[in-house]
C-alpha cells in the first residue's frame, strides 16, 4: 500500500535548564495510507502528542523527516501554508479551546474553505460540512458555547475538514467526552474517513477504542513505538510485553468482580530514561540482553521491538514471549 | 442490622438562574459496612452531586428533601459542627483530579498530619508514626521521605495515592470515591482499583465508588447503581446488572463503549443527549432516547421496582434486551 503520510526516524528533543536534555521521541517511523487508520497508543509522558506536533507542522523534528504524499511537511511559520500542506489537518482533545469563542461557527468554517470556492458556493460549502457532521445548517450562524462538548467536537471535525484534507490527525478526540458522545464521534471519524478515503492518525491513551476503529495499531512506550500490528493481531497475540501489559489493564465486564492485572513500578522520567530497553526496569520477562537497545525486528506484516521477538537472541531458558 | 449509609428518596433542587432546578428525584441507595458500591452514569446525571449531598457541600439554597442516615445519624439534620464531626472521620471523599484536591504549597506530610491532629487528637510525634503507616498502606515508596516532598514532585498516580491516605487519615467508615482513576492511565488505574479493594478487605472500610466507566464498575465493585437523569434507573449485583441490564439505558451505555472481541468500527452511539436538569420529559427521562419506548412511557416516571434476585428497575416496558458478547 502506498503511504500518504511517512513519518521517518523522527526525534523531538526538549531542553530546559536543570533537568537537560529530554528526548520525547526517539527514532520513530509510522505509515499511514490513503482510507486507513492507524491508532497511535501509549500513557501520558510517552510522546505522542510530541508525535502529533511535528507530524502536523506544528513543530520541528530534531531529526528525521514527515512526509504528505511524497513531498516533506514544514513547520508552520508566519507565512502561509501551501496549498499541499492544508491538505494535512488536525482535530485536538479539547473541543472548547480549538474553537474561536467569539466568533459564529460558519464564520469558523468559512476560513477553511478554499479561496477558489466563490460566492453562493462558500455558504453552501459551509452548510455541507454542517451536514457531513451531522449538525443542521442553522447551527452557521451560532456560537460555540450554544453548543454541548459533543457537538463542539463535531463542528471542530467539520473545521478540520473544510480545507478537503487527505488526512486527518486527531489526538485523544474523545477523550473529554463521555460514553454515548464518544460514540458518536468516533463513528463520524471512521465514516469520514471510509466516505472520503481520507487517512487518520487516531491517537488515544484508550486501548479497547483503539481495537474497535484502527486498522493497524502502533504501541509507543517512553518515546519508541515499541510494537505495531494489523489491530486485531495486536489484541489476540501482543509481542511486546508492554503491549500484554496495557491490553490486561484494560477492566472487562464479566459476571463477577475480577481486577485488571497491574504492571510494576511507573512511567520513569523521560529525561532520565534508563539504558537499553526503556520498558526493562518493568518488563516481567527481562533478561541479559536487555540491556541493550533491541532493534525493530519485521515479523511479517507486523514488528517489535523486543529482545524476545528475537528467536537467535532468546536463550532456551527464557520465558516465552507472549 | 442497618446498613452504614441509608439514604432513602433524596431529592435535591438548587436554585437557577430562572427558578429552581430539581436535579436529583426519589434516590434510594445503601452501602453497608466493608462493601464496594459502583454509581455510574454520565456526566450530569446526579452521580457527584448525590456526594456532596451526602458530605454536606450542596451550595447555598439547595433544598433537599427525604433522608440520609450514616450509622445512625440523620445526615440531612446536622449543624456546621455535626457535619464537621462526619466528614473525615465518618465520611471521607476522594476527587478526580489529585491536583486540585492536594494543595501544592504544603507538604504531603502536613496535609497527612493535620487532619489527624483534629480529628484523631494526635501529638505531633504520633501523627507523623501514622502518616508513614498510612503512605506505606497505599504502597508509596520511601514513606518518611514523602512526608516532606509537596505535590508536584509525585507522578499523578501517587499524588491519587497520597490523596487517598489523607482521606482515611482520620479513619473513615465510608469513602466516597468520585471518579477516582479517570484522569489516570489505564496501567496506574489498575493499581488504585487493586489498592481500593486491599483496603477494603484489611481494614473493612466501605466504598461508594463513582464512574462513567462500566469496565471499572464490573472490575471492582460487587453491587452497583445506573443514575440517568437525576434518578436510579437500575440497581443490582454488578455482575448480573452488566452482563443481563433490564433497563434500555444500561444496554445502551454497554453498546456505546468499546470492548474486547466485536468487529471493529461497531460502537453504537445512543442518539440525542441526556436532557439538561429542569428540561426532563414528563415521563420515563430516557424516553426520548429509548428504542423500545411505548406510549405508557410518556406519562409519568417509572418506579424503581423489583425484577429478580436484589434487583430493581425502573422500566414499564421491560423489553427483551440484546446484549453484545464481550
Amino acid at each position: 500500500m502506498n503511504s500518504l503520510l511517512e513519518i521517518s526516524d523522527v526525534e523531538v528533543e526538549y531542553r530546559s535548564r536543570g533537568r537537560g536534555r529530554l528526548r520525547a521521541v526517539v527514532g520513530v517511523s509510522l505509515d499511514v495510507a490513503a482510507g486507513q487508520i492507524v491508532g497511535l497508543v501509549g500513557e501520558s509522558g510517552c510522546g505522542k502528542s510530541s508525535l502529533a506536533r511535528v507530524a502536523v507542522g506544528l513543530a520541528a523534528p530534531s531529526a528525521g523527516t514527515v512526509r504528505l504524499a511524497g513531498v516533506p511537511v514544514t513547520p508552520l511559520g508566519w507565512r502561509r501554508r501551501p496549498d499541499t500542506e492544508i491538505g494535512l489537518q488536525m482535530v485536538f482533545q479539547n473541543p472548547y479551546a480549538s474553537l474561536n469563542p467569539r466568533r459564529t461557527i460558519g464564520a469558523q468554517l468559512l476560513d477553511g474553505v478554499p479561496a477558489a470556492v466563490t460566492g453562493v458556493a462558500r455558504r453552501n460549502r459551509v452548510h455541507e460540512l454542517l451536514d457531513r457532521v451531522g449538525m443542521p445548517a442553522s447551527a452557521a450562524d451560532r456560537y460555540p458555547h450554544q453548543f454541548s462538548g459533543g457537538q463542539r467536537q463535531r463542528l471542530a471535525i467539520a473545521r478540520a475538514l473544510a480545507p478537503q484534507p487527505r488526512m486527518i490527525i486527531a489526538d485523544e478526540p474523545v477523550t473529554a467526552l463521555d460514553a454515548s458522545s464518544q460514540a458518536q464521534v468516533v463513528n463520524l471519524l471512521v465514516g469520514l474517513v471510509r466516505d472520503l478515503d481520507m487517512g487518520m492518525l487516531f491517537i488515544s491513551h484508550d486501548l479497547a477504542l483503539v481495537h474497535e476503529i484502527a486498522d493497524v495499531t502502533a504501541v509507543m512506550y517512553l518515546g519508541r513505538i515499541v510494537e505495531t500490528a494489523p489491530t486485531r493481531e495486536l489484541w489476540r497475540d501482543p509481542r511486546h510485553p508492554y503491549t500484554r501489559a496495557l491490553i490486561d489493564a484494560v477492566p472487562q465486564i464479566g459476571p463477577a468482580p475480577r481486577l485488571p492485572a497491574t504492571l510494576a513500578g511507573e512511567v520513569p522520567d523521560p529525561a532520565n530514561a534508563p539504558t537499553g530497553c526503556r520498558f526493562r526496569p518493568r518488563c516481567p520477562h527481562a533478561f541479559a540482553p536487555c540491556g541493550d537497545e533491541p532493534p525493530t525486528v519485521e515479523l511479517g506484516g507486523r514488528s517489535a521491538a523486543c529482545w524476545l521477538t528475537e528467536p537467535t537472541m532468546t536463550p532456551a531458558t527464557a520465558p516465552a514471549a507472549h | 442490622m442497618a446498613p452504614l449509609l441509608d439514604v432513602d428518596s433524596l431529592a435535591v433542587t438548587l436554585p437557577g438562574p430562572r427558578g429552581p432546578l430539581p436535579i436529583l428525584h426519589d434516590v434510594s441507595l445503601t452501602v453497608e459496612e466493608g462493601e464496594l458500591v459502583g454509581i455510574a452514569g454520565e456526566s450530569g446525571c446526579g452521580k457527584s452531586l448525590t456526594a456532596q449531598t451526602l458530605l454536606g457541600l450542596l451550595p447555598e439554597g439547595a433544598q433537599v428533601t427525604g433522608s440520609a442516615r450514616f450509622a445512625g445519624t440523620d445526615l440531612l439534620g446536622l449543624d456546621n459542627r455535626g457535619w464537621q464531626r462526619v466528614r473525615g472521620a465518618g465520611i471521607a471523599m476522594v476527587f478526580q483530579d489529585p491536583s486540585a484536591a492536594l494543595h501544592p504549597m504544603l507538604t504531603i506530610g502536613r496535609q497527612l498530619t493535620e487532619h489527624m491532629r483534629v480529628h484523631l487528637r494526635l501529638d505531633r510525634r504520633a501523627a507523623t508514626r501514622r502518616a508513614v503507616e498510612l503512605l506505606d498502606q497505599v504502597r508509596i515508596p520511601d514513606p518518611e521521605r514523602a512526608l516532606r516532598a509537596y505535590p508536584h514532585q509525585f507522578s499523578g498516580g501517587m499524588r491519587q495515592r497520597a490523596a487517598i491516605a489523607i482521606a482515611l487519615a482520620a479513619r473513615p467508615r465510608l469513602l466516597i470515591a468520585d471518579e477516582p482513576t479517570t484522569a489516570l492511565d489505564v496501567t496506574v488505574q489498575a493499581g488504585i482499583l487493586a489498592l481500593f479493594d486491599r483496603l477494603r478487605a484489611e481494614t473493612g472500610l466501605a466504598v461508594a465508588f463513582i464512574t462513567h466507566d462500566l469496565g471499572v464498575l464490573s472490575a471492582l465493585t460487587t453491587r452497583g447503581y445506573v443514575f440517568y437523569a437525576g434518578r436510579v434507573v437500575e440497581t443490582g449485583p454488578t455482575g448480573a446488572l452488566l452482563t443481563a441490564p433490564t433497563h434500555p439505558y444500561t444496554a445502551a451505555l454497554l453498546g456505546a463503549r468499546p470492548h474486547g472481541t466485536q468487529a471493529v468500527g461497531t460502537l453504537r452511539p445512543i442518539p440525542g443527549g441526556p436532557p439538561a436538569p429542569g428540561q426532563a420529559p414528563p415521563g420515563c427521562p430516557f424516553q426520548p432516547r429509548c428504542g423500545y419506548a411505548e406510549p405508557s412511557c410518556a406519562s409519568a416516571p417509572p418506579p424503581l421496582s423489583p425484577v429478580g434476585v436484589d434487583r430493581s428497575v425502573a422500566c414499564v416496558v421491560r423489553p427483551q434486551l440484546e446484549v453484545a458478547t464481550r
